[in-house]
This record gives C-alpha cells, sequence and structure tokens, in this order.
C-alpha cells in the first residue's frame, strides 16, 4: 500500500474458477482510493477476470464460482444487491458499446434505471457527465443524434461519461484504449488523470508504457503452472518498473515475454 | 494425360450447368405461376359483366348468384374478412412468440432452450387440415362456451376467432424464430453495458435489447400475418364461407383462400366467370403477400446497419 489509509476494494483469499478450471488463485490486495491501480501482466493471467470480479461481472457466466472475499469499505461485495454494487462500481469496457440510443438517451440510461425521470434534472447530469468525459465541446450541438455516429474515441468517452453519470465511487477500466489510435489513447489517458480526484480507478492494461505513465499502484499477474492466474507483486508503479522485487516482473515489463 | 484434363474440365462444366439449371427452375416456375395467374385475372377483368373498379371498392361478393352483375364482385368482404384473421392472430402470435424468443434467448439455460426449441418448432410441421378440426373440435366449444353461456353474445358455428386461435398457433414458431434471431443478433457487450450501470436484467432487455432489435421484431410481425393471410385449410374449415363486412370476430367470415378453395371444390367451368374470379382474387392475395413480404425484407435490412 501506497499510504496507511484504508484501502477501498481489499481482496481476501480471492479464489475464481470456471468449471473446474481455476482462474485465479489466493489473491489477497488492497485497492486505494482516489488513485489509478493498474493491473498488468501476459495474456491469460486472469487479470480482466479479476477486474470483472469488482462488480460482479462474472456473475454472468453460470459456471463460475469463487472463494473468499471482496470488501467495497468493509462490505463484502458477495452479500450486497447486485444492482447496487454495480451502481457504486461502474465499468468501461475494451471496445467503446455505446447503445443504439442518441448521446442523451446513452448517458440518461443509468440515471432513469435508478430512477431519475425529471427530464431537467437528467439533462444536467448529461451535460455534467460529458464535461467530465471531456466530450461536451465536441458534441454539445449533437447531442440528441446516435451515439453510434461519433468516432470511436469519441464513443469510448461517450461509455466513460455514462459510467459517471450513476455517480460511481469506483471504475473499472478493462484494455479501454485498446481498440483507440494513439491521439485517441491519449485523451482518455489524460482524462484518467482527472478523474482520479473524484473516484478510485482500477485498469487493466496490455501496454506497458500506459501503465508505468498512467497509475499510481501497478499489480503484476503471472500464470502458474496449472494456468491459473496469481498475484507476484504489488507496489508504486514507480518502483514495480523500476526496481521490481520479482524475477518475473522484470522479465515481463521489460518484454521477455507476455 | 491430356484426356484426362478434357474430361475433368467436362465435368465441371456439367455439374455447373446443372446446377445452374436447378437455380433457374425455381424462377422460371414463379414466372409461369405469375402468368397464369395475372393473365387469367386480365381477362376477368376485362369481362363485360365485370368492373375493375367496382371489384376493389365493392363490398358485396356474390359471385355465385344467379345475376351475374358487377355490383356482386366487390372483393372487399373477402379482404376484411383475410386481414381480420390476420390481424387477430397476429395479436395473439406476436406476444406468445416474442415472450418465447425473449425466454429462450435470455433466460433459458442451453439445456432448456435445446428441448423447447424443437418441440416449438414441431408446432410448424403439424398439417394444417389438423388445425382446422382442432379449431372446431376444441377452441369452438371453448369460444361458445365463454361469450355464448358467459356474456350472452352470438357466436356463429364457424367464426374468424377460432380460425384466428389456430392460426395464432400455426404461426408462433415463425415469429420466435425470427424474433429470436434478431434478439440475438444484438452484440452482447451491449447487455454488458446496461448491466454494468445497475440496470436490472428486465430493464435491460426491454430498455436495450429490444429496442435494438426493434426492426427484426417489426419483420416478424409482418412475415407472420403475412403466413397467417395465405394460410387455406385450416380457415376454410373454421372460419366458414359467408363473404361480409364485419369487424366480429364472432361471425362466420370468408377469407380470399378459403374462397378459392370453394370455388375450386365446386364445379365452376373454366373460362367461365366464377373460374376466373378466383385468379383475381388470387393475383389480390398475391400482390398483398408480396407486399407485405417486401416490406418484411425492407426492415430487416435497414435494421443490419443499426450497431457497428
Amino acid at each position: 500500500m501506497t499510504n496507511n489509509d484504508k484501502p477501498k476494494l481489499s481482496v481476501k483469499d480471492f479464489n475464481l474458477f470456471y468449471g473446474k478450471f481455476q482462474a485465479l488463485r489466493d489473491v489477497t490486495i488492497g485497492i486505494p482510493e482516489n488513485q489509478i491501480t493498474s493491473i498488468i501482466g501476459p495474456s491469460g493471467c486472469g487479470k480482466s477476470t479479476f477486474l470483472r470480479s469488482f462488480n460482479r461481472m462474472n456473475d454472468l457466466i453460470p459456471s463460475v464460482h469463487t472463494s473468499g472475499k471482496i470488501e467495497l469499505d468493509n462490505e463484502n461485495i458477495f452479500e450486497t444487491d447486485v444492482v447496487e454494487l454495480r451502481q457504486r462500481v461502474g465499468m468501461v469496457f475494451q471496445r467503446p458499446n455505446p447503445f443504439p440510443k442518441s448521446i442523451f438517451e446513452n448517458i440518461a440510461f443509468g440515471p432513469r434505471a435508478h430512477g431519475v425521470r425529471d427530464k431537467l434534472i437528467l439533462s444536467e447530469i448529461v451535460e455534467k457527465s460529458l464535461r467530465q468525459s471531456a466530450l461536451w465541446d465536441e458534441v454539445k450541438d449533437q447531442i440528441h443524434k446516435s451515439g453510434l455516429a461519433l468516432s470511436g474515441g469519441q464513443q469510448q468517452r461517450l461509455c466513460i461519461a455514462r459510467a459517471l453519470a450513476v455517480e460511481p465511487e469506483v471504475i473499472l477500466m478493462d484494455e479501454p484504449a485498446s481498440a483507440l489510435d494513439p491521439i485517441a489513447t491519449l485523451k482518455i489517458e489524460d482524462l484518467i488523470q482527472l478523474l482520479k480526484v473524484k473516484y478510485t480507478i482500477v485498469i487493466v492494461t496490455h501496454n506497458m508504457q500506459q501503465a508505468a505513465r498512467a497509475s499510481d499502484f501497478t499489480l503484476f499477474f503471472n500464470m502458474a503452472d496449472d494456468r491459473a492466474g496469481y498475484l507476484v507483486e504489488s507496489g508504486n508503479t514507480v518502483d514495480i518498473f523500476t526496481n521490481p522485487k520479482e524475477h518475473q516482473t522484470e522479465q515481463y515489463i521489460s518484454g521477455r515475454f507476455g | 494425360m491430356i484426356n484426362k484434363l478434357k474430361i475433368n474440365k467436362l465435368k465441371e462444366k456439367l455439374i455447373s450447368r446443372i446446377l445452374f439449371f436447378c437455380g433457374v427452375f425455381s424462377i422460371l416456375i414463379t414466372i409461369g405461376i405469375i402468368i397464369s395467374l395475372f393473365s387469367e385475372a386480365i381477362s376477368f377483368f376485362l369481362r363485360p359483366e365485370v368492373s375493375i373498379i367496382k371489384f376493389f371498392t365493392g363490398t358485396n361478393w356474390r359471385p355465385l348468384s344467379s345475376k351475374v352483375s358487377s355490383d356482386n364482385f366487390g372483393v372487399l368482404p373477402l379482404i376484411l374478412g383475410t386481414m381480420l384473421i390476420g390481424i387477430i392472430s397476429a395479436i395473439i402470435s406476436v406476444p406468445l412468440g416474442l415472450g418465447s424468443a425473449i425466454f429462450l434467448s435470455e433466460y433459458a439455460s442451453e439445456k432448456t432452450r435445446d428441448i423447447i426449441k424443437p418441440l416449438i418448432e414441431i408446432l410448424a410441421g403439424i398439417p394444417s387440415v389438423v388445425y382446422g378440426y382442432f379449431a372446431l373440435s376444441f377452441i369452438n366449444p371453448i369460444i361458445q362456451t365463454v361469450f355464448e353461456d358467459w356474456f350472452g353474445l352470438d357466436v356463429n358455428f364457424f367464426n374468424a376467432l377460432s380460425a384466428s386461435m389456430v392460426l395464432a398457433i400455426m404461426i408462433i414458431p415463425t415469429v420466435t424464430s425470427i424474433s429470436e434471431d434478431a434478439i440475438r443478433a444484438v452484440p452482447g457487450s451491449l447487455r454488458e453495458g446496461a448491466l454494468s450501470l445497475g440496470a436490472t436484467k428486465f430493464e435491460v432487455i426491454t430498455k436495450v435489447v429490444l429496442p435494438a432489435a426493434l426492426s427484426g421484431i417489426i419483420a416478424a410481425f409482418i412475415l407472420a400475418i403475412s403466413r397467417a393471410v395465405g394460410e387455406t385449410m385450416a380457415v376454410t374449415i373454421a372460419a366458414g364461407a359467408t363473404p361480409r363486412m364485419t369487424f366480429n370476430p364472432l361471425n362466420s367470415v370468408q377469407t380470399m383462400t378459403s374462397f378459392i378453395v370453394q370455388v375450386s371444390f365446386g364445379d365452376a367451368p373454366t373460362g367461365s366467370v366464377n373460374g376466373q374470379s378466383i385468379f383475381a382474387v388470387g393475383a389480390t392475395l398475391f400482390m398483398i403477400t408480396l407486399l407485405m413480404n417486401i416490406a418484411s425484407d425492407f426492415i430487416l435490412n435497414r435494421y443490419r446497419e443499426e450497431y457497428e
């Protein structure tokens, strides 16, 4: 841990199985509040699965079962209402996935689902979310046009705005820039820096430079011989990248495998 | 060596010729049907005792009456009877078919789906005569009990409602499979996106999945009506043979198809007014279903572009 504060999310002896196959083994870690935590590791090491555990997205797969605990502010997420959990823990996906609706309707979707009916309040939320995701100036005149008419990078920022609109505390990002060009990627990274003031951010990335540039705290996962993912080491991003404790971390960040 | 090459080439040519013929065959048949249908229909309209305007606007359909007059050849009662049955059966089958499509694609486990889907498809394989007698012997008594005994309404023994209900059962498989395709075509990433915002599964289905699949569902609706409109045997048996202008489904009506059956089974000589009238009705029906199929194709194609 980088500071002595209580972690926002704390994971204790967490195991995850797809049927008989163990995908994650004995993960114990705290995710610090209002910081950017990046999860890195080779393909298949379970980093996306781990990320999707925080908002229980893995519930969708019937064969998945877990053991251990994940706590959000001391509350075990597996014992809370999943709808409420997902309102507190938002998610941005690898490929932009705006709904085939207008920009306005895309962002209003979440608040509507949580009972906001007033048109005026909804427009305020839409504007605020678009400003926060640095998209407002680009789209303010076409807010009732389809979200699919935007460019890939704009679509991804729309998806971030959509996640912000339900006022989450944590935002999970699963390789949010991997489908984007370098300029759109930089815009997303800048945006993430702005967001950490208000939100706790966990980001899975394949891009080593991105993790080094854009995160405060880094978790390195690797695959064991039986293909189960496990946490190799964690620490301040600077330390992980300049002075890793484990040999395999060093090998991975210097590009020798993965 | 050279001989073998030549033979191979010849073989390839022959195979492609045969396959080409197979492809063209059905087109030729279609053209033949259209020609025979429309040539007879046109000679019907050219008869002095028939008026094409009165045919499409008249509200009397008495082709078998002894007095042959253009006043007795108004096709509207048949169109109305056909549409009444088509629309009621769509109103019954669309919610049921759509509901089962939603269940199969969103709720059922792979195993349940593998059992239920073939069972629904069996409905499409039952001969329509069987449906007709099922309407008379099973559905009709229920309709009579409910509407006559409980509500005191007049119910004809042959009525549009029982025909509509069996038709609805017949077209449920069509509605289910087309709307299920449309629902399954909605990318999983949209469902995940909505779920990740804290929407419940039901909200995801009603607010994201169904709107995204809407054009496919509308296409299913239109195709269902057009199948119902073209269905013959079950309606001939169950709906009766009384052409009339009515919106009351408890009345006996006559559809375009059952009129054609009625005349074909009688002894209308070829070339007579009656004999030719069925071609005029057939051509009208053909145009109606053709337009519906074109409409559903058009809608289906439009929705393919909607995401990605």
